[in-house]
């Protein structure tokens, strides 16, 4: 089980045995329901709907154990609603996640409860993930002591061993979250999720907010602490850089849909989907001076209303007709490298995947 | 990069010298910007970057004599084209202010009225500092839409800012900066919400205004990578102060300050994949209570007793200046 730990994670042996989660065709939809004018207007056949947005659709995705998968993509693109169904806190419209092989909604009593409590979220903003009055030693404290993790007469101590382990003082434990800087209240967030202790973390713009000095002591701490604890990461950020330093693995998504997915060290060398080098052109390098910054053109279209067949044609330079008419399938291109793209099937352009 | 060609020709467009901005608290005075000084010259972009509390949007909003109480400039020079802003009388400043000085925010509703049309708003800026028909003033709020990259000009005039995406928002208030063609445009961290793709096109449209117009820039950031690629210098602030100055090249390339040499070593892509980042222990000190000398030196790994002092800005290498005792100098080159 830890014989991997820190490294890049062994190929599956056993299918199912070493996957923690696997996303299977999971969508998610909001509704916008029509208010009652709406309704009595669409009654007397004025043409209004409910507006529905496909925040998540049909995503498969697997994470074994011990692996660090990154997510990236825009705004409005479905990964933080993805990165909720995975760390179980939002149910999906459609399709099944399995917890360690087995269907999570089909768990019951003590098995359901610890499946919760092993998959933990960290968020962006600890501010508001944080209850502004309560002590961090009650924030740190009250799950554990609720699930039966510690007993109240070592509680005091058991809190004082997660802060140090997130690199907090002790000696700090009777103060509230607004008494911390922005660094220090990431590592409360962190304290917290790591006191039931879960196996699996989703980090959702955990570093976003923080700066650059503060970033690299936050992320040098996840790094630890998934040697330390075993722990599996979903990481799921905007920013490139830091998801090519911490993943093994990278998915990439576009309005909703996975567009593709690969190690990351194929992804950042040989993009396949023009979305993801495009994305990839777009940001900006230290190295990169006087660059002429590549440009995609248009803008993300809204998830109300997206584009038909491929969600990306009417940004990408390749674009042709059967792009537009029909949804290009997420397949595998490489051994581990998948891809959601037409251009795939066409023997001429077998060029763009270098 | 450039040392003093132009210095004897026409005035830079601005040259910041020894700029103090103090807030006066009841808690104490608040050193927010210390003996600050920078040039941007015409068609130049300099990059102002820094982390929280640092100072940058202070420096940036004093260039603009917009700096509410309790704050305050208590001392230095605004040179703008060789006129000091500090002394103008406020009549002056909004003369100039969003016509031959304008900004750019963050959040681009700052700039924006929610209530009014985009083209409402546009004429307005046009006619406020200009006596121009109403037909010329849309006539070039359309030209200046059309310049920032928003499709369909005509038709997104009409627009409320609410019908426009973050980018889009981000382009309009861009646009309205531009309407008077300023010669100086402060920008504070005015990507930083925006997506990378929207980011790429903005900052390519940016560079082609800096060397299109002539328009000197300032872009107030966080992002080392941002400013490596569009600014032609740097100035890294520390604390108020200002670290390091000099071109984009030698900044990033040969770092003098222990802190920008910390700030680069932290960023994930200068790291080997997978092992811990270098970074910088602690965190960034009160401005409230500084200790005496470096305010960075209870971080630095490189600090001796002599940092106790207040360093100087020093030209260390030639158009290449720190505030630091013991910058970090390659084997071969003697300290001046």
């Amino acid at each position: 089980m830890s014989a991997a730990v820190g490294q890049a994670p062994p190929p599956a042996a056993m299918p199912g045995a070493d996957r923690i989660i696997e996303v299977v065709g999971v969508s998610r939809r909001f509704a916008k329901r029509l208010d009652f004018a709406g309704r009595i207007l669409a009654k007397l056949g004025v043409p209004l709907r409910d507006e529905v947005v496909h925040a998540v659709d049909g995503v498969d995705l697997t994470i074994r154990r011990g692996e660090v998968v990154g997510l990236v993509g825009e705004s409005g693109c479905g990964k933080s609603t993805l990165g909720r169904m995975v760390a179980g806190i939002l149910p999906p419209s459609d399709g099944t996640i399995l917890w360690k092989g087995r269907d999570r909604t089909a768990l019951q009593g003590k098995e359901a409860r610890e499946a919760v409590l092993q998959a933990q979220m960290i968020f962006q903003d600890p501010m508001s993930s944080l209850n502004p009055r309560l002590k961090v030693a009650e924030i740190i404290g009250e799950a554990p002591l609720y699930h039966g993790l510690t007993r109240r007469s070592g509680l005091a101590e058991y809190v004082d061993e997660q802060m140090r382990r997130a690199g907090l003082d002790p000696a700090f434990k009777a103060r509230y979250p607004h008494q911390f800087s922005g660094g220090q209240r990431q590592r409360i967030g962190i304290a917290r999720a790591l006191a039931v202790q879960p196996e699996f973390l989703v980090c959702d713009e955990s570093v976003a907010a923080l700066d650059v000095s503060i970033q690299a002591q936050i992320l040098n701490l996840f790094m630890r602490l998934r040697r330390e604890l075993n722990l599996t990461y979903l990481f799921i950020s905007h920013d490139l850089g830091v998801v090519e330093h911490l993943s093994d693995r990278v998915v990439i998504m576009y309005l909703g849909r996975v567009v593709e997915e690969a190690p990351t060290e194929t992804v950042f060398a040989r993009a396949n989907h023009p979305y993801t080098q495009s994305l990839l052109a777009s940001v900006p390098r230290i190295e990169a001076r006087k660059k002429a910054f590549a440009t995609v053109k248009g803008e993300i279209p809204s998830p109300l209303n997206p584009p038909s067949g491929c969600h990306f044609h009417p940004r990408c330079p390749h674009a042709f007709d059967r792009c537009r008419a029909e949804v290009p399938v997420l397949r595998e291109v490489a051994p581990g490298h998948r891809s959601r793209c037409h251009l795939n099937d066409e023997p001429g352009r077998a060029g763009l995947a270098a | 990069m450039e040392p003093n060609v132009a210095a004897t020709a026409a005035p830079p467009t601005l040259q910041v010298r020894n700029l103090r901005t103090h807030f006066l608290t009841r808690a104490g005075v608040v050193p927010a910007v210390d003996d600050v000084s920078f040039t941007v010259r015409r068609g130049k972009v300099l990059g102002l970057v820094g982390e929280s509390g640092s100072g940058k949007t202070v420096t940036g909003f004093s260039v603009m004599r917009l700096v509410d109480e309790p704050g305050r400039i208590v001392g230095g020079e605004i040179l703008f084209n060789g006129r000091d802003l500090v002394r103008a009388p406020e009549e002056e400043m909004r003369q100039l202010r969003g016509n031959r000085i304008a900004m750019i925010f963050q959040d681009p509703m700052m700039t924006l009225n929610p209530v009014l049309r985009i083209d409402t708003q546009m004429i307005e800026t046009m006619q406020a500092h200009t006596k121009v028909s109403r037909e010329d003033a849309r006539q070039r709020a359309r030209d200046t839409l059309g310049m920032v990259g928003i499709p369909s000009p005509d038709e997104r005039l009409k627009a409320y800012p609410h019908q426009f995406s973050g980018g889009m928002r981000q382009r309009v208030a861009i646009a309205i900066a531009l309407l008077h063609r300023p010669e100086l445009i402060v920008a504070d961290e005015p990507t930083t919400a925006l997506d990378v793709t929207i980011q790429g096109q903005i900052l390519a449209e940016v560079q082609k205004l800096a060397a299109t117009t002539g328009t000197a820039i300032i872009w107030i950031t966080h992002d080392l990578s941002v400013v490596a690629g569009l600014a032609d210098d740097i100035a890294v602030m520390y604390a108020g102060r200002i670290a390091e100055y000099g071109s984009v090249e030698d900044v990033l390339d040969h770092p003098l300050h222990p802190y920008t040499v910390g700030l680069l070593g932290s960023v994930p892509s200068r790291n080997r994949r997978g092992e811990p980042l270098r970074q910088i222990p602690g965190m960034t000190p009160s401005l409230m209570n500084l200790p005496p000398g470096c305010p960075f030196q209870a971080r630095c790994p490189r600090a001796a007793d002599i940092c106790r002092q207040d360093p100087p800005m020093a030209e260390i290498l030639p158009a290449h200046e720190a505030r630091c005792f013991r910058p970090h100098l390659a084997e071969n080159e003697v300290a001046a």
